[in-house]
């Protein structure tokens, strides 16, 4: 319920929301957390194994109690903070885990069966009968398991991802994190203040304090302001630093839109930013922790600094009746504010025997929480004292156990934190994220005034560091106490006492475990699955290992702590991803002819990042086959044409051209007189074929390479490298022009009329022979010319500038049409290929060599070229290699398919049998019957022979006769003629 | 002891108090037989299969930290056998069988969930490619089923069919394939060695190989002195620096490979699903976490975490792929160290040294493959023969270009 | 990450492209034995510490650089032109 004259809610404004269906209304500035309790909500949800009664614990990200999920449909989001939820209007929240209902949830009865479910009981069971596991327990399990569900539905929230650069990022806006940006934004320093919370303050706006003579909320308020009105500073509330990476670059989760009932069509839900900082200073507080109990969980058990939490920021009382368990002072300081408000208070337990006096209230000196009732919420609480065992009436229990400094981040690079027994605590370690300086609570420093002061010397250091010159400041007057604590992490007794509330590990678990001889604390976590619930362990970690160290008879340091990773809260899949949904995965590439082709409704398929067209399909083709099977008689009785602009075009230029592409290429460059093309090879250093390619030269000192399409980036990084960083001294410069050419093949009989109908000077009778290249103007414009043919017929390919390809393209259109052609696509270019054995990325898969493929002959022997030594090793071209074939059914009508596998006739179709792979195969069109490339052991030498072929997958089983890999014209009369 | 529910049932109704450790802490014996150096699955599985195939128990396996504290207890869980190059597709499978009856063979319920696995193809080469392996499995004896794009819709819906960059033609299902619960691995086989006698000796850092006349002799560890008859190295992540030791380079450079988790959810994903475009794999654990990973940092390191480009690149992969997670939550990230070769296949092999042997180089493969692995070191270091099965995986195989070379991207370290 | 290119200054990881330990700059000889091979592109000496390793500034100027690197900690130590660093050599 609220408390008159306290929190810092707009009750002027009230929201209606609802949980579980029914409403309630909470005040403008409240949390899902603050509202609820406000209204009385104690039970809002269940545990993962024993499906206990859960509620609100703390009023931050550390939250193991309240993990709700909020709105419907695909906006639905699961395992949601109650306190990490600013209220909205409509704000619609439900319970997880519970069946039928929160109250009545069938699964409680595991909590009967707790005796059998102990840590790691899976391990000892579900395993008879073995099928089982798979049909009855896994599902059951499974079913079970997991607290919030997905929408099932896709993800359309709107998401971003951005970079930003500072000099110093301040990590948590607290005492220590707002000196330090002071400080730092008053010395002129770029500053990021980042901060989890809506607003800035931290614990100074949970507590009642004074700072420099006037209350502590005022002096952020101001502070805040001078920051807000500093050019050089960026506050970033909501904001939290999720990791710490590399060489100052921090991961860091923007809760942008998701406080707000319609955020917008424009602003994103969440924002992932990855900031790079020059220096860091870390101030990212500390965090309370629980002490373990029997029956420590009940809703209604909280922390009792969150209890001054809602009562100073929110207005809220957790109960009416509060009773304090605590071995620390601030236990004490939760019952006065709470005293102080008119709240009820019914105790203070302090397990320590000098314990400070109440003031009204009884203190219970040397006294432990050893029980508590209540079936959905806090009822009673059991105190063992000096003078024996009492029952308490208590609604609310305000757990005090101290302190964790928040020492993630500095532990993100595999640092371990360091123990301090007077924290009864472990610190962030200086030094171990390189630019991070750690200042406040995070480094062990409580007191206000310490935290105030450690801010500002950060930043001094840190400015100095970057050659800054730091200001003079005031430090402000603050709470200046020590800190006292007797360590308490469980109470012994009977019961199950609670370390981790979200997956139900209990101090017996941990002792079981160690019984077990999980002695290790990472086999401790793995073994009781401690830590690894979605608080991920923030307030369990600590009291696990020290009820570990205690069972296994070590200190806490020699027990040390799990490996701190990022990220520090967990952070949504979309945000991390933003931009990639649907085509924004990766940028798509288009050639300047894209847009004719879609026009003639080409199918355009994926080719890389590139997409080309599969076919030209004509009224009445009803499949992609009739097309092709078209578009193939066409190239070979008439003309056709293709956009091959997407093959990688690399201009190479220099005195030492020639020696360099003589370095690259298997086979000898350097020797091409100028206005010819040569077919190349290039190997990877390790003696396989990288890629195919022509080289044309264009001038003594200029050539021009293509690559496959496939392989153009990898080509232009080798030949970077191999220039760079092996012969360096080469003189020339090479640059991939890819994208700056369109070029079209013009392939069949008819090219060279098409063409000569084209050119403004039309080719000569001699002119242009098989594998010539050279500049030719067409329609004014000068362009390229080469006689290559992929299609085995007199073909050239035409290269404009790409912003005439879309042009020339419809132009050569126009004039195939009136030759009987007109376009192909890549399914029609594939069967050409096919049909004369030219290669592509099945055949050249990065474990062919040429000896396979039958390029043996290529590999110059009186240079030294890349591959060259490697090639030469016995595995590499050895007979029991599979070597390239041209396969034909036996049959006419025998299917043949590509990924089929080959056999002797008449082995049985089993691996030590296996003779060899189908790469490609289609039906020619041409030859009127199916063919197929294949690798076949000693293929070379069993042309005319028969082999089986198998494709367990499709069904296809054909006997074969293996052939020559070139199907058609096998002397090449209609490619050179 | 035994394990069984109603030794669950027992012990629940006494208190849970008659439970007894699962393995001992044996102080290190001045000699072993066979000392194996690393305590991660492929060594607790060699140890296992040393002591349960060869009668081998004067044997001791030594862990610099604790037990399955390596890669097996940091990996995307997947378990298959879905290679198709001779060498690797028999030991794989072979590996796949001895995973379908582990629980009940260690009396450790593994989880074996044999859910299937699904790789999808997103073009026709790809398509074909993977037909090209799905044959090769069932020719070794495996399950293998091509499916078109309708049939992967019917198996899972919740793929974007319709607007993802790369469109889902369809995917080769390996049914056998699935996942297990990476610890009880590691903790089956530890609890299976100690109770065979084998000495499992955690904090134990192997600091200087004994080498003489050409022959191994023992072992220098942070515990003292430890005589051999032989020595297995089986150290994945620090393969390199403990044979160097023993004066030997190997080909490997270390990589880091992040893996990913969420916060538990009901069940959503009920596959191992892998994208074919965008190097990216989930399945979700019993637990409820989806469990997914991608690509190599592609640097090397030993940092053992990984940085955001990859990570963001992973969430990318998911978000095109399966919109429908995108509001699960990461929980944690971490980063292995991958002992990465220069054709993506593993080493078992002995070395230039007499009696000593190493096995390593699984790059980011290595969990399905701690059975198989475990079996076929083993009966190298008992026999001095390799296992039939992983016989292919030998250290001079580079110098000869007898490569195992999966992804077919050549000696290069990183990309396979 | 972030490395600092001679040429553009620093940048993130994602612009860059890695190939591999810096011993891809000493290319074996036409002559060299088939050992030299094995060393230059199989063996690697693999620290676990400082190293020597190439990249190229690929979404950046192109140049190949050789970085001195910590694994462990990824510090990055140096940052020089391939081509410079050959050239020195020869």
């Amino acid at each position: 319920m609220r408390v008159a004259g306290h929190g810092r809610v707009d009750r002027r404004v009230t929201i209606p929301f609802t949980f579980d269906g029914r409403r309630f209304w909470g005040h403008e500035g409240d949390t899902l957390a603050s509202a609820l309790l406000a209204n009385g909500v104690r039970l809002v949800g269940r545990s993962f194994k024993y499906h206990r009664p859960r509620g609100i614990v703390a009023d931050g990200s550390e939250d193991p109690g309240a993990l709700v999920t909020i709105g419907r449909g695909a906006a639905r989001r699961p395992n949601v903070r109650a306190p990490m939820q600013e209220l909205y209007e409509g704000l619609c929240a439900r319970s997880q885990a519970a069946w039928p209902s929160l109250r009545r949830d069938l699964l409680a009865v595991n909590d009967l069966l707790a005796p059998f479910f102990g840590a790691g009981f899976y391990y000892k069971t579900f395993m008879w009968p073995r099928a089982f596991w798979e049909r009855v327990y896994e599902p059951v399990i499974r079913r079970a398991a997991g607290p919030g569900a997905l929408s099932g539905e896709a993800d359309t929230g709107c998401y971003e991802k951005a970079f930003a650069h500072c000099d110093l990022l301040v990590i948590g806006g607290g005492p220590a994190g707002l000196m330090a940006a002071l400080v730092a934004g008053r010395a002129g320093a770029d500053v990021i203040l980042a901060d989890e919370d809506r607003e800035f303050g931290g614990r100074l706006l949970a507590e009642a304090e004074e700072v420099d003579g006037g209350s502590a909320v005022q002096w952020v308020a101001g502070v805040v302001a001078e920051l807000a009105a500093l050019p050089n500073v960026r506050l970033m509330p909501r904001t939290t630093v999720t990791g710490a990476h590399d060489q100052g670059t921090y991961a860091a989760l923007e809760r942008v839109g998701l406080h707000l009932a319609a955020p917008g069509p424009d602003l994103p839900l969440a924002s992932f930013w990855r900031i790079v900082a020059r220096r860091t200073v870390l101030a990212a507080g500390a965090l309370e922790r629980p002490i373990a109990f029997a029956d420590n969980d009940r809703p209604g058990i909280m922390q009792a600094g969150a209890v001054r939490a809602f009562l100073h920021r929110w207005g809220v009382a957790t109960g009416q009746n509060v009773s304090v368990f605590t071995n620390n002072d601030s236990g004490h300081r939760t019952a006065r504010d709470l005293r102080a408000a008119g709240v009820g208070v019914a105790g203070v337990i302090d397990c320590r025997a000098d314990a400070p006096e109440g003031a009204g209230y009884p203190v219970f000196a040397g006294a432990q929480v050893i029980g508590t009732r209540g079936r959905h919420g806090l009822r009673e609480i059991l105190v063992r004292h000096a003078g024996g065992q009492r029952r308490l009436e208590t609604d609310c229990l305000a757990v005090a156990g101290g302190w964790n400094p928040t020492v993630h981040l500095a532990c993100h690079m595999n640092a371990r934190p360091i123990w301090q027994d007077g924290l009864a605590g472990f610190v962030a370690p200086e030094g171990a994220v390189p630019g991070m300086m750690v200042a406040g609570a995070a480094r062990g420093v409580f007191s206000t005034a310490g935290c105030l002061a450690d801010g500002a010397d950060a930043a001094r250091a840190a400015l100095t560091e970057m050659g800054m010159t730091p200001g003079a400041i005031d430090l402000p007057r603050a709470e200046d106490g020590a800190w006292r604590i007797a360590p308490l992490w469980h109470v012994p007794g009977r019961g199950r006492a609670f370390l981790d509330f979200q997956n139900d590990v209990t101090v017996k678990d941990v002792q079981l475990a160690a019984r077990e001889n999980f002695a290790s604390v990472e086999h401790m976590k793995r073994y009781t699955t401690q830590g690894m619930a979605p608080d991920q362990g923030k307030s369990s970690n600590i009291g696990a290992l020290a009820v570990l160290a205690e069972a296994t008879g070590r200190t806490i340091p020699q027990t040390g702590t799990t490996t701190f990773r990022p990220p520090y809260t967990p952070v949504p899949i979309a945000a991390m991803g933003a931009g990639a949904r649907g085509k924004g995965f990766a940028p798509a590439q288009f050639t300047a002819a894209h847009d004719v082709a879609v026009q003639r409704d080409a199918p355009m398929i994926e080719a890389g990042l590139w997409y080309r067209p599969a076919c030209f399909p004509r009224n009445g083709e009803t499949s992609w086959r009739e097309s092709c099977d078209r578009e193939v008689r066409m190239v070979r009785s008439a003309v056709g044409i293709c956009d091959v602009s997407t093959l990688g075009k690399i201009d190479v230029q220099g005195p030492d051209a020639g020696a360099f592409l003589d370095l690259v290429h298997a086979n000898t460059v350097s020797g091409l007189r100028v206005g010819r093309v040569r077919y190349g090879i290039m190997l990877r250093e390790d003696g396989h074929v990288m890629d195919d390619g022509t080289c044309a030269r264009l001038a003594p000192q200029h050539f021009l390479v293509t690559t496959t399409t496939a392989a153009a980036e990898q080509v232009t990084r080798h030949l970077e490298f191999v220039h760079q960083c092996l012969v360096p001294h080469l003189d020339l410069r090479f640059i991939p022009v890819t994208e700056q050419w369109a070029q079209f093949a013009i392939a069949g009989p008819k090219s060279r009329a098409l063409l000569n109908a084209l050119l403004d000077t039309p080719l000569d009778g001699g002119e242009f022979p098989f594998m010539a290249c050279g500049e030719v103007a067409v329609m004014g414009g000068a362009a390229r010319l080469f006689r290559i043919s992929f299609s085995g017929e007199h073909a050239y390919e035409l290269a404009v500038p790409a912003r005439f390809g879309a042009a020339l393209f419809r132009q050569l259109l126009c004039l195939a049409e009136q030759f009987g052609g007109g376009p192909y696509g890549m399914e029609a270019l594939n069967v050409l290929r096919i049909e004369k054995g030219l290669l592509t990325h099945a055949e050249l898969n990065g474990r062919t060599t040429a000896f396979d493929l039958g390029l043996g002959r290529m590999l110059a022997r009186g240079k030294d070229f890349i591959g060259r030594a490697a090639a030469q090793r016995p595995g590499l071209h050895c007979a029991t290699r599979e070597q390239l074939v041209g396969l034909k059914p036996v049959a006419p009508d025998g299917r043949l398919s590509a990924g089929a596998h080959l056999f002797a006739q008449g082995a049985q179709a089993v691996r030590v049998n296996d003779q060899g792979h189908v790469t490609s195969a289609c039906h020619s069109v041409t030859l009127g019957h199916e063919i197929a490339l294949a690798f076949l052991k000693d293929g070379r030498a069993r042309h005319g022979h028969r082999v089986r072929l198998v494709d367990h997958l499709r069904g296809i089983e054909t006997s074969c006769e293996v052939c020559d890999p070139v199907f058609f014209d096998s002397e090449g009369r209609r490619a050179r003629g | 002891m035994r394990y069984s529910g109603f030794r669950l049932l027992a012990q629940g109704l006494t208190g849970n108090r008659g439970w007894r450790p699962v393995w001992r802490d044996p102080e290190p014996k001045p000699h072993y037989d066979i000392v194996i150096v690393g305590g991660g699955g492929h060594g607790l599985a060699t140890a296992y299969y040393l002591a349960r195939e060869h009668g081998l128990r004067n044997v001791a396996v030594l862990e610099k930290g604790y037990l399955g504290g390596g890669n097996v207890g940091r990996n995307t869980t997947i378990v298959r056998a879905n290679y198709f190059l001779p060498g690797n597709s028999e030991f794989y499978s072979h590996s796949l069988k001895l995973w379908e009856g582990l629980s009940q063979e260690l009396n450790f319920n593994v989880m074996h969930s044999q859910r299937g696995l699904i790789n999808l193809f997103h073009s026709d080469g790809q398509r074909d490619a993977f037909a090209r392996r799905g044959n090769a499995m069932i020719n070794q004896g495996d399950d293998a089923i091509l499916l078109d794009r309708e049939g992967v819709r019917a198996i899972l819906p919740y793929l974007d069919f319709e607007q993802a960059r790369f469109p889902i033609h369809g995917g080769l299902y390996h049914p056998r394939g699935g996942t297990a619960r990476h610890d009880a691995v590691a903790w089956g086989y530890a609890r299976g060695a100690d109770s065979r006698g084998v000495d499992l000796i955690q904090n134990c850092e192997v600091t200087g190989i004994d080498i003489e006349g050409g022959r191994v002799r023992g072992v220098q560890t942070s515990r003292g002195p430890i005589r051999a008859g032989k020595v297995g190295i089986v150290v994945a992540g620090r393969s390199g620096q403990v044979a160097a030791m023993a004066g030997l380079r190997l080909p490997i450079e270390s990589h880091i490979l992040q893996a990913f988790v969420t916060e538990g959810l009901k069940p959503v994903i009920d596959h191992v699903v892998s994208f074919g475009m965008g190097h990216f794999y989930i399945s979700q654990s019993d637990k409820g976490g989806l469990v997914f990973g991608g690509d190599l940092d592609f640097h090397a390191s030993y940092a053992q975490r990984g940085n955001l480009p990859m990570a963001e690149h992973v969430m990318e992969a998911g978000m095109t792929l399966m919109p429908m997670i995108g509001k699960a939550r990461i929980l944690r990230s971490w980063g292995g160290i991958m002992d990465m070769t220069p054709d993506g296949s593993p080493i078992i092999d002995r070395t230039s040294v007499d009696g000593l042997y190493v096995n390593c180089g699984w790059c980011y493969g290595g969990f399905k493959a701690v059975p198989g692995s475990g079996w076929s070191f083993a009966h190298l270091l008992a026999t001095g023969r390799h296992h039939d099965p992983a016989a292919r995986f030998r250290l001079d195989r580079f110098a000869r270009g007898d490569l195992l070379d999966e992804e077919g991207t050549g000696s290069c370290h990183n990309l396979h | 990450m972030r490395i600092t290119c001679p040429l553009c200054g620093a940048r993130d990881r994602r612009e860059f492209h890695y190939l591999g330990c810096a011993v891809y700059l000493d290319r074996p000889g036409p002559q060299a034995p088939p050992e030299a091979w094995e060393d230059y592109l199989h063996l690697r000496d693999n620290p676990a510490g400082e190293t020597r390793d190439l990249w190229q500034h690929a979404a950046g100027c192109g140049a190949w650089l050789v970085v001195g690197r910590n694994t462990l900690s990824h510090a990055v130590l140096s940052v020089r032109l391939a081509s410079d660093v050959r050239a020195g050599a020869q």
